[in-house]
């Protein structure tokens, strides 16, 4: 798939595939999502605002220059925000490819960084030479300011010009707890709201702290995605609980959303308040809430392809990639997206068949 | 009762004098949770130390560039929004001026200020807006700072009385895209005061003729209560 390469979010031509719970694949245009969905439904956004998390500096003891992309932290309270873990590299930005990023000077606990009008302690390793936890000196408020002045959001070399934080905020965003954008949520529009509403679809919204989606380092990609801590809304488990009665479908915007809400039905019914995602989700998970999917288009081997495999069978995955591919659909944060309805107990490609030409509706290009 | 003040979240533009601090003032004091923001980062640090558990955030509603750092500050500040009351405003050019002796740049600059600031801020936190009126099931509310100069040509208040009138029309729409998102959009005059902009444009005014800041920040705080109360009826 082609990378998107311009932070644009809603362009005009953006495109969806959805495939249907019978593995049938349908092109549209994105804009008429909201068609897809069902009176009775319940769309669940991300509506974390993401954080300028890229703060460049200086280490210190060495003097070298240094990049702190913040990666985690242990809660989403407003003013626990003294410790973060973060990843650290070497001289350099955003225009070289992470993977080829130099290193940054070798890092103990104690070390000082100075990060424009901010300075971070290091307060150990955590198991890799770049993945530390740090802390920041001063009050919450002093904190925010400087990260909301210094910092810059992350970004890679797909796309070259420099991200400001309005490229990178969905139509929602509300706390700025985001490493990244939960980018399936630039879908997003007040339009888009509004033809729910009309729809008799409805909306709710949970916050939920996306965290880094690569690092450039194998043995640190590996442990992709970090812990999330994430808040439930009594609301939005209210507007669950009264779609599943009426036999409506939990849809997700997002993998982020996915993880939250499968993590918060872990362990019995569905509860409100805080939590931190921790599991990792594929082929082999269980999902006791969502019912479909909204996503943008990720590249196999990811975190996030890895948590489509939980909808649609790998044979499903397969043929909804080389339709992605064979209709230039764009992959990465500003690509255009797919709705991929959960598999119904994985079809034999016999049961496919009849059910397409049952289902049969717009570009039916397999059935 | 309950004090529907009570730790309800509300940020404030230019929050470090005139309606603005004493709008804080009162907030506070009823026990809101308050962010404020002005451009002098010295008169924000003061103000906020004066008011211990306020939030003064240093900015220009002016500046693009600033509104979405501000709409960080403010979110992180509060945990989120119900109340937006945009109360920063440029006079236009000082010493007031004919139309045809306005310069277009100090019209531009009292459209950034008054009209274009306020739509940016709103923009950016109407995520915050519309997640509280989701959680708490009732309104969430903007209130936008508004003038008789948005109504009635009074002769040499062109930038000011054309910006103010373009937002109190930015607010009336507003108010009718967001209804089916319970995120109301009101207007308040809060009429002529003994404010630091009434003595710019009007330097040889007699104070005692004029509406001291604090009686038109608790019709203010009243109105607040009153729109917010209206909704969880409905």
């Amino acid at each position: 798939m082609k990378a998107a390469h311009r932070p644009i979010q809603r362009p005009r031509d953006a495109k969806l595939l959805v495939v249907s719970a019978a593995g049938m694949l349908q092109y549209a245009p994105r804009s008429e999502l909201a068609n897809f969905l069902r009176r009775g439904d319940l769309l669940v956004a991300n509506d974390a605002a993401t954080l300028p998390a890229s703060l460049a500096g200086i280490h210190l003891r060495t003097g070298a220059p240094i990049e702190v992309r913040l990666a985690g932290r242990r809660s989403l309270a407003v003013d626990d925000l003294r410790e973060f873990s973060a990843v650290v590299f070497g001289a350099g930005d955003h225009r070289t490819r992470t993977e080829d990023r130099a290193a940054p000077p070798p890092l103990h606990a104690g070390d000082t960084l100075a990060l424009g009008p901010l300075k971070a302690r290091v307060l150990r390793l955590l198991g890799h030479a770049r993945l530390v936890s740090l802390a920041f000196d001063g009050t919450p408020d002093a904190i925010w300011a400087g990260i909301a002045q210094h910092g810059k959001p992350v970004q890679y070399a797909h796309v070259h010009e420099p991200l400001a934080l309005w490229d990178v905020w969905t139509r929602v965003a509300a706390l700025p707890v985001a490493f990244e954008p939960p980018s399936a949520g630039f879908v997003i529009d007040w339009q888009l709201l509004h033809a729910l509403k009309q729809r008799g679809v409805g909306f709710a919204t949970l916050t939920h702290a996306a965290g880094l989606s690569s690092t450039g380092d194998p043995a640190l990609d590996a442990r992709l995605p970090f812990d999330e801590p994430y808040h439930l809304p009594q609301a939005t488990v209210d507007a669950i609980a009264a779609t599943r009665r009426r036999g409506g479908r939990v849809i997700a915007l997002g993998t982020t959303v996915t993880r939250a809400l499968e993590h918060a039905a872990a362990r019995g019914p569905l509860r409100d308040g805080d939590g931190v995602a921790d599991q990792k989700l594929g082929a082999d998970s269980a999902l006791r809430i969502v019912d479909a999917i909204v996503s943008g288009t990720h590249e196999p081997g990811t975190s996030h392809y890895e948590l489509l495999r939980a909808f649609a069978s790998d044979a499903v995955l397969a043929r909804a990639d080389a339709a992605l591919l064979a209709n230039g659909y764009r992959t990465h944060e500003f690509g255009d997206s797919v709705l991929i309805e959960r598999g119904t107990a994985r079809q034999s490609s016999e049961g496919v068949r009849r059910r397409g030409r049952r289902d049969r509706r717009g570009d039916l290009i397999e059935a | 009762m309950n004090n529907p003040l009570q730790d309800l979240r509300v940020a404030v533009t230019g929050g470090t004098s005139g309606l603005g601090l004493a709008l804080v003032r009162a907030l506070h004091a009823h026990g809101a949770r308050v962010a404020f923001v002005a451009r002098d980062a010295g008169r924000v640090q003061r103000a906020a130390a004066e008011l211990p558990g306020t939030h003064g955030i240093a900015g220009d509603i002016a500046s693009k560039t600033d509104t979405h750092r501000l709409a960080l500050q403010i979110n992180a500040a509060l945990g989120g929004l119900d109340v937006l009351v945009n109360n920063a405003s440029s006079l236009g050019p000082v010493p007031l001026a004919l139309l045809a002796d306005t310069e277009c740049e100090e019209l531009e600059a009292a459209l950034a200020a008054n009209l274009v600031g306020p739509f940016r801020l709103i923009k950016a936190l109407l995520g915050s807006l519309s997640a509280s009126a989701r959680e708490h099931r009732r309104a969430a509310l903007v209130v936008n700072i508004g003038s008789d100069a948005a109504v009635t040509p009074y002769a040499g208040w062109g930038a000011y009385g054309a910006s103010k009138a373009a937002l109190l029309h930015l607010s009336r729409i507003w108010n009718e895209e967001l209804a089916e998102h319970h995120v109301r959009v009101a207007s308040f005059d809060p009429g002529d005061m003994d404010t630091p902009l009434h003595a710019l444009a009007v330097p040889d005014a007699d104070p005692a003729g004029l509406k001291r800041p604090a009686d038109s920040a608790r019709e203010l705080v009243a109105k607040i209560v009153e729109a917010l109360g209206e909704e969880s009826a409905a």
